[in-house]
């Protein structure tokens, strides 16, 4: 571990644990919030690369690492093919290239359910920035090695 | 469905497979089979989409249903089909090529992953119609080309890198300011409808002083005089596949953005914009030829070589007369596929010589002959020696340049032809005829490069078509260029023919 | 207030080719983002300059009634800031790397293959 990381402070590193997971869940609640109101994809995988680089921080590189399983350019290449493939549902309807589709999913108690190519597009940016942002960060880590 | 579809594919697929293979980050097998697959599939969708364009005239695909001039579309016109063509066929033979000459530690880091992410910028670049989708894409396709250009990480390439980030990052900005004062000017981002409201703005003065911004910002990426450094610097650094990409599509990217521009939104001040343009393709031209006469090391004097070759595309556009941008689009045809090819030949002539240094390589003719006849076919073509396919591009253009008058530009055109011969005959003579230097470099022992012959054979070989099968090519270069001289059609298929 | 912004962008520019000139590679990264920057406040700025109108169609309107600011001009800007958030990250690997392989931050220096 190098030097810079050798500070560790228990009160980052115990508020972290307790942070994270709420970092994550709201990521998620901008992701899903996003196609009418602020939010979206894009700042949600902000947050969610934010919650990582805090683990980073809080305690290190491994185990920041280790959260996140796979290697960010893997998630950089899920999102990206989850954004692309978006596009192409719109031709079997027979709409143009990339037109946007929607689909209501009727379920029991909490109501209609709205489904669209739009959301996973948006699931494809959340994943494709997440990856990005750690690919650098982590980047420059290990440069530090 | 209609086949609209069409013109999205060369953007999507390399998108798909791209991102297929950075998912299988490690697995470098499914990888190389992605890769070669993958960019076959773009030919086969390029092969279809200039069919359909020369049959049915220019394709408009208004993105996600959204209407022409608010969404984006994508349009292929006949240029544009021609482009991806080139673009599929150079990177169908990367990635052939780079089964047996990228390393396992360039695999690691994703060299595959990148080389479709660039396919994608390049195809993206050629097939919008949307000026701030047009920056978008040279993003993307710049952003693939500075990881792949610093792969392996040593010294050289650090410092062409910087360069080449540099001078790229500032035409990028560049590009974008002439993007914001247009959009402030006109209030769109749709070419064709730019070009309609452009012919209404007041203040003609301002329209060229955006041209001209324009026309900076794409010269720095065609690496035209002055702005040209950049290229020499960094292009010979990275490994030859990644090299022979470069050299096919990169600073053609930036041409076509200057025909595009300079024939649809830009010709109210032709007399001005243009007789730049012609001062800075002779200066081009004469510059790269002579900055390679000084080198002696075969990547290197194939760079300024592009960049001399730049200057030719540069001066169809620049005469403006049809015949003067047949040339050009025949020249960009010839030129996109015997570049590449003599960067995959430079990258064979490593492996069986040893080197790539003029100095210490020699004796290549005796002991492998093929690779001499694979050499001799894009070089002598590069010079423009009939019957290959440079000597029609060459005389096309010449042609043009004694129509319009251009005397100065066609002294400096044959000027520059000559040196051309001049240097492929330096690398001839020292690489291949002349006796191996003694004590011979240590070269690894031989394995089978069947692979790399089929490459380098196979693009020569269109080479020769292209030079045998003129006439045809010669017609759809016409065509292609009456499509850019009459923007009318490009304005009409957009704004009206889309529903 | 646009002449205001216009005396801003030109110093922006101003200072970003005067960085990007300085023989430091740290300054030319620095004339970098001012160059990206001032390319965004540009079209900010020509866009027209308005406050308080977000472009927003009222209840029961068809179209936005009077002025508003251009929402397209902001899309763009926002995009160019994305896009540039991304090639400035690569460009500051680039250059960390570069230090470590050549050990030297000058320019000067870097004539290897010239």
């Amino acid at each position: 571990m190098s030097r810079q990381f050798n500070m560790r402070s228990l009160i980052l590193s115990t508020g972290t644990t307790i942070i994270l997971p709420l970092l994550l869940l709201f990521s998620l609640f901008l992701l899903l919030r996003g196609h009418n109101e602020p939010g979206g994809g894009f700042i949600g995988g902000l947050v969610a690369a934010a919650a990582i680089a805090l683990k980073l921080f809080a305690d290190d590189y491994p185990s920041a690492k280790a959260l996140l399983r796979v290697h960010p350019l893997q998630l950089v290449g899920i999102g990206l093919a989850l954004a692309a493939l978006s596009s192409l549902p719109s031709l079997l309807v027979g709409d143009n290239f990339f037109t946007a589709q929607w689909w209501t999913l009727p379920l029991p108690i909490f109501g209609d359910l709205k489904l669209s190519t739009p959301l996973i597009f948006d699931i494809g940016v959340f994943l494709g920035v997440i990856g990005t942002v750690l690919t650098v960060i982590f980047t420059l880590v290990e440069a530090e090695h | 469905m209609d086949m609209s579809v069409l013109i999205a594919l060369p953007v999507i697929i390399p998108l798909i497979i791209g991102a297929l293979s950075l998912v299988a980050l490690n697995n470098h097998g499914v990888q190389r089979i992605l890769g070669v697959l993958g960019t076959a599939a773009v030919l086969v969708a390029a092969i279809v989409l200039i069919w359909q364009t020369w049959l049915n005239g220019i394709k408009v695909l208004e993105v996600g249903s959204w209407p022409a001039p608010f969404g984006i579309v994508l349009v292929s016109d006949l240029l544009g089909a021609i482009m991806v063509l080139l673009a599929a066929i150079t990177g169908f033979a990367t990635a052939v090529y780079s089964l047996k000459t990228v390393r396992k530690r360039f695999e690691r880091f994703g060299y595959y992953p990148l080389l479709h992410l660039l396919l994608a910028g390049v195809n993206g670049a050629f097939l919008t119609g949307d000026i701030f989708n047009l920056y978008v894409w040279f993003e993307v396709l710049l952003v693939a080309s500075f990881a792949l250009l610093i792969q392996g990480g040593e010294r050289a390439q650090m410092e062409g890198a910087i360069k080449y980030v540099t001078l790229n990052l500032l035409s990028s900005a560049l590009f974008l300011t002439a993007i914001g004062l247009l959009y402030g000017l006109v209030g769109s981002l749709n070419m064709a409808d730019i070009a309609v409201r452009l012919q209404q703005v007041e203040d003609p003065k301002m329209v060229t002083l955006v041209a001209m911004l324009f026309l900076i910002a794409f010269s720095i990426k065609a690496a035209a005089f002055p702005l040209f450094f950049w290229l020499p610097a960094s292009y010979h650094t990275p490994q030859v596949a990644v090299s022979a990409v470069f050299a096919g599509l990169l600073t053609k990217v930036g041409v076509y953005a200057l025909y595009r521009v300079f024939t649809l939104m830009f010709t109210g001040e032709v007399d001005f914009t243009h007789q730049i343009l012609l001062w800075m393709a002779v200066f081009t031209m004469l510059t790269g030829v002579l900055g390679a006469a000084s080198q002696y090391e075969v990547r290197r004097i194939l760079s300024f070589h592009i960049i001399s070759q730049i200057g030719y595309m540069m001066l169809g556009l620049a005469l403006f007369t049809p015949l003067a941008l047949i040339g050009g689009v025949f020249y960009i045809m010839h030129h996109i596929i015997v570049k590449a090819n003599l960067f995959f030949v430079a990258g064979m002539m490593y492996r069986l010589g040893g080197s790539f240094e003029l100095k210490q390589l020699g004796g290549l003719y005796k002991k492998h002959p093929g690779l001499a006849l694979l050499f001799m076919i894009p070089a002598f073509s590069l010079a423009g020696v009939p019957p290959l396919s440079g000597f029609f591009a060459k005389f096309i253009l010449i042609k043009a340049g004694v129509e319009a008058q251009a005397w100065w530009a066609v002294a400096i055109a044959l000027f520059v032809g000559l040196f051309t011969l001049f240097s492929m005959i330096k690398i001839w003579n020292e690489a291949f005829w002349k006796k191996a230097p003694e004590p011979a470099i240590e070269v690894p022992a031989p394995y089978r490069n069947t692979a790399l012959y089929w490459t380098t054979g196979l693009l020569a070989a269109m080479t020769v078509a292209i030079g045998i099968f003129a006439q045809p090519i010669y017609v759809l270069a016409e065509t292609a260029a009456q499509q850019l001289l009459e923007p009318q059609r490009y304005i009409e298929a957009v704004l009206g023919g889309a529903k | 207030m646009t002449t205001l912004m216009a005396i801003l962008i030109g110093c922006l520019y101003a200072a970003a080719i005067y960085m990007m000139l300085r023989r430091s590679m740290v300054k030319l990264l620095i004339g970098l983002i001012l160059l990206s920057n001032a390319a965004n406040l540009l079209i900010f700025t020509v866009a027209g300059l308005e406050r308080g109108v977000p472009p927003l169609i009222a209840k029961g309107a068809e179209t936005v009634v009077g002025g508003s600011a251009d929402p397209l001009a902001q899309a763009l800007i926002l995009t160019a800031i994305v896009i540039g958030f991304g090639v400035l990250a690569f460009a500051v690997v680039l250059l960390h790397r570069a230090y470590e392989v050549i050990r030297t931050d000058d320019m000067n220096e870097m004539k290897g293959t010239d």
